[in-house]
């Protein structure tokens, strides 16, 4: 018999045991301890509340726009990211010089810079498109700057040794060795793109589930914000569901999708 | 025979017969760390390789073997003096003789080879960067994994595979553009005696087999005495030539010859010079 760690089905059933018990904890805590459904609807009502919503033709619409916006601002970052990331990765006296400025940019909360977006592009998806660029753009590149330093030594003199030309070395060694790296960045990315267009539709703008958010908050109807946060986690899940699946595809090699074998 | 107007006279002091297959000539290498400190790590090593000859190098750890056997690949320049392949110059300038380069087969302290790659792949991408075609890379991975033992793991990818069996898989790719010169960096360090016993069985036999010139570095003198034509013993800081022996027994030879008289001797011999360096 398989030993119990190891079983397939255990992170199924442990999520499943996860989610019926939260289920029942909101449950009574709604019917016994007697929260005001302004502040927590049953489950129930946030069903139905999910329901309607996702009848509601133009919500798709909504959903639909911030599909966009999260897709198009994570393209632009991966390959704004990969771009910098080889650049600055391979140039190091590069690196050194504008460091202090990619420290700075990088510690400054960049959700701060979307009123001067909405400014400088308006109110429409450009703002939010930039917003979601912005903050998807850095795990990229900082992943990809690490990962075109980190080709092994030992697998370098290989190709040295094997008097291996420039477009070979790329092909067989470089790019297989930073693709990890550039999976592990877009993993993150993934993530940050959707908040960088959520925060970004709360701000401004008349359009997507972000903007949602905010039509439900100010009619205070509590199921329906609920719904449209389970619409966003289910969104957030598929994208990166999207991605990790592109990387078992690409690197299926990688122990981050094998998985290590323990002895 | 060989072209006498070619010779330079005077190839050093340990030419052997003929033309040699590999050789370097007073090279020096000094290592310059950033703060202006530097370490001498060789000075004047001369040392002429005839073809088909087994050369093992020895020597405690920080004398210079994995730098001498490094400048012998063209990985690393020597500071000064020649490194000659078939009597042609290795360097040209700041670049390799890619011509030299092509016969010499490397391997590693490390197996490094790359986990993208199946074991067939691994093994044919000396192959694949010489653009010979698919079939024949794989015709050619299929009778290597055959010869040193991996036969059914062709489509396994390195982390499957044992240390040993990555190994071999690493000397496989270093045969599978048929070098005539194989230069080894302590290959089996990492595995367990038995494995390793087994495994210098397997090279002897691969080295005569081919008939390849191997240059092989060990910091273990039974390994070192049982495989080699000559074993080069270096002594450290900076790394000099202390010796050269010859072993007389003839190769390929069986693991019983250790046991032999005369092989002991050519052992505590090295050890002894080992051991007045301290």
């Amino acid at each position: 018999m398989e030993p119990i760690a190891k079983a397939r089905w255990l992170p199924w059933a442990g999520t499943t045991v996860v989610l019926l018990v939260t289920l029942l904890a909101w449950q009574l805590a709604v019917t016994v301890f007697g929260i005001s459904p302004f502040t927590l609807p049953t489950p129930a009502a946030v069903g139905e509340a999910v329901v309607d919503l996702l009848s509601t033709p133009s919500t798709w619409g909504h959903i639909g726009v911030t599909l966009f916006e999260v897709a198009v601002g994570f393209l632009a970052a991966l390959v704004f990211g990969l771009v910098a990331g080889v650049v600055l990765g391979r140039a190091e006296w590069l690196e050194r010089a504008v460091r202090p400025v990619l420290v700075a940019v990088q510690v400054v909360p960049k959700v701060a810079f979307i009123p001067l977006f909405v400014i400088w592009f308006g109110f429409g998806v450009t703002s939010k498109i930039i917003m979601a660029a912005t903050l998807a753009f850095f795990p990229i590149m900082l992943n990809v700057m690490l990962g075109v330093r980190s080709v092994e030594r030992g697998h370098r003199d290989v190709m040295l040794g094997l008097g291996a030309k420039r477009w070979p070395t790329f092909r067989d060694l470089e790019l297989p060795s930073t693709m990890p790296y550039v999976f592990a960045g877009m993993e993150v990315a993934v993530v940050f793109a959707v908040i960088g267009a959520i925060v970004g539709e709360y701000l401004g703008g008349n359009e997507g589930l972000g903007y949602l958010v905010v039509v439900s908050l100010n009619a205070l109807d509590a199921p329906g914000l609920f719904a449209v946060i389970l619409l966003l986690a289910v969104l957030g899940c598929l994208l990166y569901a999207v991605v990790n699946g592109a990387k078992r595809f690409a690197i299926p090699w990688h122990d981050s999708v094998v998985g290590r074998e323990v002895a | 025979m060989g072209s006498p107007s070619l010779d330079k006279g005077g190839t050093g002091t340990l030419a052997a017969e003929g033309a040699a297959e590999l050789e370097v000539q007073a090279v020096d290498k000094t290592y310059r760390a950033r703060a202006g400190a530097s370490t001498h790590a060789l000075s004047d090593i001369s040392l002429s390789v005839a073809p088909g000859e087994f050369i093992s190098l020895v020597g405690r750890s920080g004398c210079g073997k994995t730098t001498l056997l490094r400048i012998l690949a063209g990985l690393i320049a020597p500071t000064s003096g020649r490194v000659l392949a078939g009597g042609r110059d290795l360097w040209q300038g700041s670049k390799r003789d890619p011509a030299a380069l092509g016969k010499f087969g490397l391997v590693f302290q490390d197996a490094n080879l790359f986990p993208w790659f199946s074991i067939e792949d691994n093994i044919a991408l000396p192959l694949k960067l010489r653009g010979v075609d698919k079939r024949t890379r794989r015709a050619k991975a299929a009778e290597l994994c055959g010869l040193v033992g991996l036969t059914g793991f062709e489509k396994s990818y390195p982390r499957e595979l044992s240390g040993g069996m990555r190994q071999r898989a690493a000397i496989a790719r270093a045969l599978s553009y048929d070098p005539s010169v194989l230069l080894m960096d302590e290959p089996f360090g990492a595995l367990d005696a038995l494995t390793r016993d087994r495994m210098n069985l397997e090279l002897q036999r691969i080295s005569v087999a081919t008939g390849a010139t191997v240059v092989f570095v060990t910091h273990s003198i039974t390994e070192a005495v049982f495989l080699a034509d000559r074993v080069v013993l270096l002594s450290p800081r900076p790394g000099r030539i202390r010796s050269i022996t010859r072993v007389g027994f003839d190769r390929p030879r069986e693991l019983d010859v250790e046991s032999e008289p005369g092989f002991q001797h050519v052992v505590r011999t090295l050890r002894h010079q080992l051991d007045e360096e301290d």
